[in-house]
């Protein structure tokens, strides 16, 4: 019976509301995959839902709008752990469903 | 990769200890190794508490179930990085008593027992579509898995899900069977701390 609602609370405040260089309110935007601009939206959508699409020109049309090399990599973890997030929240109520409640 | 910083822009103390990997080793460093290591308290150090306690902490699940699902998320998202690592460690855990190849290739027809089975054909459809529902873990209950089987399942399909976004995102570079091997040797014995 491993545990990792504690630690995955520790991860997502961490990346979310800890020091960064993106911004806190792009960090929110890249793990909920909502409420971006482009180049960045085309980006983290890729990263959420069709992540053997991205290409080194969507990572270097989102330098060129101005982002740092870090900010791309925060903005990317926020995307890859948001969507993993979302099916973890999805799969854990489709077996609640199914199982009843705890 | 295609940030430098993931490839160069580690600190003093962890280009050191990527030497001494690679010295100690005789391989290079895998990709993923540099990405957990790069600012570690951004996303390394708490995710690799997470997959620590997913892969290794206690489960009803052995290790060797559980680097299966790893690596079979991570097939079903076609990450060849990903499934290159996670096969060798599976096999390693297994220690032969099972045929990991089979199983990613065609797990319906595999000598699996019936609750992995079953629950490896939820992950893979939750790795693919995004969402399962009721009646996939229905199937799952009825295959024999308890609810807390199913619960730790997810946990590895949480870190994966996120990880092979990232090799894809980043383009971890792909090197030969013998890096592979020595990074599946080094999981087997240290976990992911």
């Amino acid at each position: 019976m491993s545990d990792i609602k504690q630690a995955q609370k520790e991860l997502q405040t961490r990346i979310l509301e800890g020091d960064g260089r993106a911004s806190a309110s792009d960090r929110r935007a890249a793990f909920d995959n909502h409420g971006l601009a482009e180049p960045l939206r085309t980006l983290v959508d890729k990263v959420a839902l069709n992540p053997l699409r991205v290409t080194d020109e969507d990572i270097a049309a989102a330098r060129a709008s101005g982002l740092s090399e870090d900010q791309v990599f925060e903005l990317v973890v926020c995307a890859a752990v948001g969507q993993a997030t979302r099916q973890y929240d999805t799969a854990l109520a489709a077996l609640e469903t199914a199982a009843g409640k705890k | 990769m295609r940030l430098r910083i993931l490839d160069n822009g580690h600190s003093f103390g962890t280009k050191a200890l990527f030497a001494f990997i690679r010295t100690v080793s005789r391989q290079p460093v895998l990709d993923v190794v540099k990405l957990v290591n790069y600012r570690a308290g951004f996303y390394g150090g708490p995710m690799s508490k997470l997959t620590q306690e997913a892969m290794r902490g206690p489960s009803a699940w052995s290790v060797g179930d559980r680097e299966l699902m790893a690596a079979f998320v991570a097939r079903a998202s076609q990450c060849e990085f990903c499934v290159k690592v996670h096969t060798a460690v599976a096999q390693g855990a297994y220690g032969g008593s099972k045929d990991v190849p089979a199983l990613l290739s065609d797990v319906g027809a595999a000598a699996v027992e019936e609750p992995l089975r079953a629950t490896l054909l939820m992950l893979g459809k939750l790795t693919r579509e995004h969402a399962v529902d009721a009646d996939d873990m229905r199937a799952v209950l009825a295959a024999g898995a308890s609810r807390q089987q199913i619960e730790d399942a997810l946990a590895v399909g949480f870190s994966f899900h996120a990880i092979t976004r990232l090799a894809d995102a980043f383009g971890f570079f792909v090197p030969g069977p013998k890096a592979f091997a020595a990074g599946a040797k080094y999981l087997l014995a240290r976990g992911y701390r």
